[in-house]
């Protein structure tokens, strides 16, 4: 439904005047309807870059967005109707993402307001719908985001963001400002809705559990590349590009009989404007090859059990 | 055995006067800590988890706070009862303390060294002559400490600006000018929360090579229980301003007593792909403005009875020390 | 904190209370949060008094006749007394009759010369935030020439320019003030602009003029409510400034800094002919200051509950 052909996104840096940061780079993304895509990576990887991309929020310097087979590139950041009320976009920081001056039934209703005719009594009866499928009551439309907790105004933003029957929910780390307990209920309720609404997602976090537990398939993302793609139970299970294993390794699990001590990645995750030549990796990889590895840009090879890997390994 | 442990906090109660009230932030904390281990405080927002390690250094302002009763006992001598001129001896040297956000713990306008320096000084100015330090001595200590830390090309490293550093390296900044005074207690409140999961581990490690190298004790406070689960060898649970559960990591991670773990335990995606279900636990923290009588849990616990509305649980040790307050858990149910 | 479970209401039951409680609990907590500040509540009783004497002035005064300037001289230069409070001026008006008529004259001034300022500040700053590049960069530097200048001198300047007289005065005043709700409302539209709010509503593709009105504005007009009210006080400091340099209002015209300018020649014997709209200037001025102080703690502060 959804795919990304060589996205580029490059933004001038504030910091090192001159310099160009390709936030977004050379990333191709094929997303199914009816998938739910995790990007997974740390700070600097780009996903949520892609995410806005998508959105609209951010120009595209290179490559294609396709929506459905049709090419939507040049359309993405003017107010192209139809494809914004086809994908929408919960963000991150329930706490932010709600005008404290509005209250929660304007703030739900905007996305009517501007895509469809509805008004007055009809619009209070859709919005009170719609936070019935979030499971708030109707007492909420009129009070303000200050008032809420974080687990209720993450529901609000998700309602405001299924407001118009999308087919694309992009998830900029939906769950990382919620406590456990909270993160628990909105991704079982995400998960339900996923299958009810029929949505399809692009899930961002850095949260590689929560990523599992949701998505059916995954990305990983390194300083705008994407490292690893397929389907979340094999990379997971047997991670193939070095990255991937070093940050499956790096996540401690919640259980007793871990060893305190391992083998932590060496080295800081390298400056967006000074990137390494060659594999962006190779810095900090264990298995790197001198002469092969750091000698010009790695291509994606496709293997076997169908996921894509972009390391001189394979 | 009534030795004294090397660090304790016994029946902790502390309040503050706001403007809507009083807010009973924390009733009755209990928790105990050897020397050369390290203590894991977990809990979710509100749960007082920092509150309660703000004052072992007397960093609450006060009023607001007051503390009620209760005793925080470092090496036998109770802290809260420590003069002004006492605690700033045993801050940074007896007891330190690292933070969630270095940026936001380093000030922007000095270089590293220059701040490492200050703190070296002012540690050594509570001593006498003969042992303190001229500027350049404290230099090559600040080196020797960012070394210890792994922090790369330290000779270099400590003439930078914050601004010029990682997260993680300035997270190891923080940790060394921590260790400078040679503290015998870390306190680290959630010093990797803000740090990317990689760099996570390489402080994780790094304080676990503290740990058992240099015979530090080490409390860490997080809302992550697999952080925990690595790196500590006692865990406390605490929630609505009490421990509930108290164990080593075996006993909490295999065996959960309290309702509150167990929820929690199984609110967690699980990074290994077993779970299918995830429970949560649905309400609210109750208003500690006005606080229930009872086990402050009871209204979100699958398990509440009768009595846990009318009376507080009492801590029972169940077995080798695993603590639980919790009603389900009668005294009968102890272990010798 | 919202509470536990609730009981879910059909909307149609919902009545206004019910609908409005949010909004009732934010003002109630402003109210009493502004009426704990003594100072600000003394603020408040001035501007009150004074807003109340602009009102009903004409219906109370004495001699009514006398705001006008109507020359009676043999009641000149009485001191005050039972029949004259503050007592007669140079052409026997009752300088009380013209003091309290001289507030809805200086309200006047207030009002027009700080509304001119915010129907051209806020507009251009807004537009100087969310434009940015060149647009933003010619609007600033022209902001801080302005600003460069003290704000009397140019006021001088510009009625010099224009010729002494109470509208003249208003237009110069109004042209000094506008730069400062320039700066305020660009630092406020930036900082706004980036919220992750601001980009939701782009993203349900929004226009900029919709973001503008809805979603920035709003959440800007408390920075400029708290200095509105204090630039009432010094718009009237400034215009009875004008008047006194006898730029503003020219005599008989009963504004307060006109009528110190030609009191001043007849001190210290007859002090009270300028003692009067002095005190009642100072007073002014101390009030909406007051008044703006607390009403800046009150609404600037973040408003979390």
């Amino acid at each position: 439904m959804l795919e990304t052909v060589d996205l580029d996104v490059s933004f001038a840096s504030r910091a090192h005047k001159g310099a160009k940061i390709r936030a977004v780079n050379g990333v191709s993304l094929k997303l199914e309807r009816g998938d739910a895509l995790g990007l997974v990576g740390e700070s600097g990887s780009g996903k949520t870059t892609v995410g806005r991309t998508i959105l609209g929020l951010n120009p595209v310097t290179g490559g294609r967005v396709l929506f459905d087979d049709e090419d939507i590139t040049d359309q993405l950041m003017g107010r192209n109707k139809s494809f914004r009320s086809r994908a929408q976009m919960v963000f991150q920081d329930p706490h932010s993402a709600l005008n404290p001056r509005m209250t929660i039934l304007r703030s739900v209703a905007e996305p009517l307001v501007l895509h469809t005719d509805l008004r007055g009594p009809a619009l209070r009866e859709r919005v009170a719908e719609l936070l019935e499928i979030v499971g708030l009551q109707a007492q909420f439309l009129y009070r303000f985001p200050h008032e809420l907790s974080g687990g209720q105004k993450q529901r609000v933003c998700i309602a405001r963001a299924i407001a118009l029957n999308p087919d694309l929910l992009v998830l900029d780390e939906p769950t990382s400002a919620l406590d456990v307990s909270v993160q628990a209920q909105i991704l079982e309720f995400l998960k339900s809705i996923q299958k009810r609404l029929g949505l399809t997602y692009l899930f961002i976090s850095h949260n590689l559990a929560v990523v599992r537990y949701v998505c059916n398939r995954t990305a990983v993302m390194y300083l705008g590349q994407i490292v690893e793609q397929g389907e979340t139970g094999a990379i997971f299970g047997d991670p193939k590009h070095p990255y991937t294993k070093a940050l499956l390794e790096a996540v401690p699990l919640p259980k007793s009989g871990q060893p305190r001590r391992g083998q932590p990645l060496k080295g800081d995750i390298p400056s967006p404007v000074d990137l390494p030549q060659g594999c962006f990796f190779h810095t900090r990889c264990e298995s790197s090859m001198p002469g092969i590895c750091d000698a010009g840009p790695v291509p994606v090879t496709a293997l076997e059990d169908g996921r894509l890997v972009r390391c001189r390994l394979y | 055995m009534t030795e004294q442990p090397f660090f304790a906090i016994r029946d902790y109660r502390l309040n503050f006067r706001t403007f809507d009230g009083v807010y009973q932030a924390l009733d009755g904390v209990e928790l105990e800590l050897e020397r050369g281990q390290s203590l894991g405080i977990v809990g979710e927002t509100g749960c007082g988890k920092s509150v309660t390690v703000r004052n072992i250094l007397g960093l609450l302002p006060s009023p607001p706070a007051e503390v009620v009763s209760g005793e925080i006992l470092f090496e036998g001598r109770d802290l809260l009862m420590l003069s002004k001129a006492e605690m700033q001896k045993i801050r940074g040297t007896e007891i330190a303390m690292i933070f969630q956000d270095p940026m936001t713990y380093l000030n922007p306008v000095f270089t590293v060294g220059t701040q490492m320096i200050d703190v070296i000084m002012a540690h050594r100015r509570s001593l006498d002559r003969g042992e303190r330090m001229t500027r350049k001595q404290a230099r090559e200590h600040a080196i020797e400490m960012l070394r210890r830390v792994h922090l790369p090309n330290p000779e270099r490293q400590i003439d930078a600006y914050p601004h010029q550093l990682s997260g993680g390296m300035r997270q190891r900044v923080l940790i060394a000018m921590a260790l400078s005074g040679s503290p015998k207690l870390l306190i680290a409140d959630e010093p990797t929360t803000a740090l990317d999961v990689t760099i996570q581990a390489q402080i994780l490690d790094l304080i676990a090579e503290l740990v058992d190298d240099l015979g530090l004790s080490v409390i860490l406070i997080t809302h992550d229980l697999g952080v925990v689960a690595k790196v500590c060898d006692k865990v406390a649970v605490m929630y609505a301003g009490q421990v509930v559960e108290y164990g080593t990591i075996e006993q909490l991670f295999d065996d959960p007593k309290h309702p509150y773990t167990a929820g929690l335990l199984h609110s967690i995606p699980d990074p290994e792909g077993a779970a299918t279900h995830l429970e949560g636990i649905p309400g609210f923290l109750p208003n500690l403005l006005d606080p229930p009588a009872g086990c402050r849990f009871e209204a979100r616990c699958p398990k509440a009875m009768d009595v846990c509305r009318r009376v507080r649980p009492p801590a029972l040790d169940l077995d080798g020390g695993h603590k639980v307050a919790c009603h389900v858990y009668r005294p009968e149910d102890v272990n010798a | 904190m919202a509470s536990e479970t609730e009981r879910a209401t059909p909307i149609a039951d919902l009545g206004w209370r019910e609908r409005h409680q949010s909004t009732i609990r934010q003002v109630r907590l402003t109210i009493h949060t502004f009426s704990r500040n003594t100072s600000a509540m003394l603020g408040l009783a001035i501007v009150a008094v004074f807003l109340v004497l602009a009102a009903i002035g004409p219906w109370i005064v004495p001699y009514p006749e006398d705001a006008l300037g109507s020359v009676n001289l043999d009641n000149k230069l009485l001191p005050p007394s039972a029949a004259h409070w503050f007592g007669t001026d140079e052409v026997g008006n009752d300088v009380f009759t013209r003091v309290i008529i001289g507030a809805r004259v200086s309200l006047q001034i207030g009002l027009i010369v700080t509304g001119i300022a915010m129907l051209i500040g806020v507009p251009l700053g807004m537009i100087a935030g969310l434009v940015g590049g060149w647009t933003n960069e010619a609007i600033m530097r022209l902001t801080d020439v302005f600003l460069a200048v003290p704000g009397l001198i140019l006021a001088i300047a510009i009625v010099g320019a224009l010729g002494p007289g109470i509208h003249n005065a208003m237009l110069a005043l109004s042209l000094v003030w506008w730069p400062g709700y320039v700066r305020l409302v660009q630092a406020k539209t930036l900082s706004l602009k980036n919220s992750i709010y601001v980009d939701a509503a782009r993203s349900m593709g929004a226009s900029d003029l919709r973001i503008v009105f809805v979603h920035i504005l709003p959440n800007c007009s408390s920075p400029i409510v708290v200095k509105a009210s204090m630039d009432m006080g010094m718009a009237i400091l400034g215009a009875a400034s004008l008047g006194f340099l006898g730029l503003g209002a020219q005599p008989p015209f009963p504004e307060w800094g006109a009528m110190i300018s030609v009191g001043r020649n007849y001190l210290p014997d007859w002090w009270w002919y300028s003692f009067f709209p002095g005190l009642f200037i100072f007073l002014t001025v101390l009030g909406f200051n007051l008044m703006g102080d607390g009403l800046r703690d009150v609404l600037d502060p973040r408003s979390g509950k």
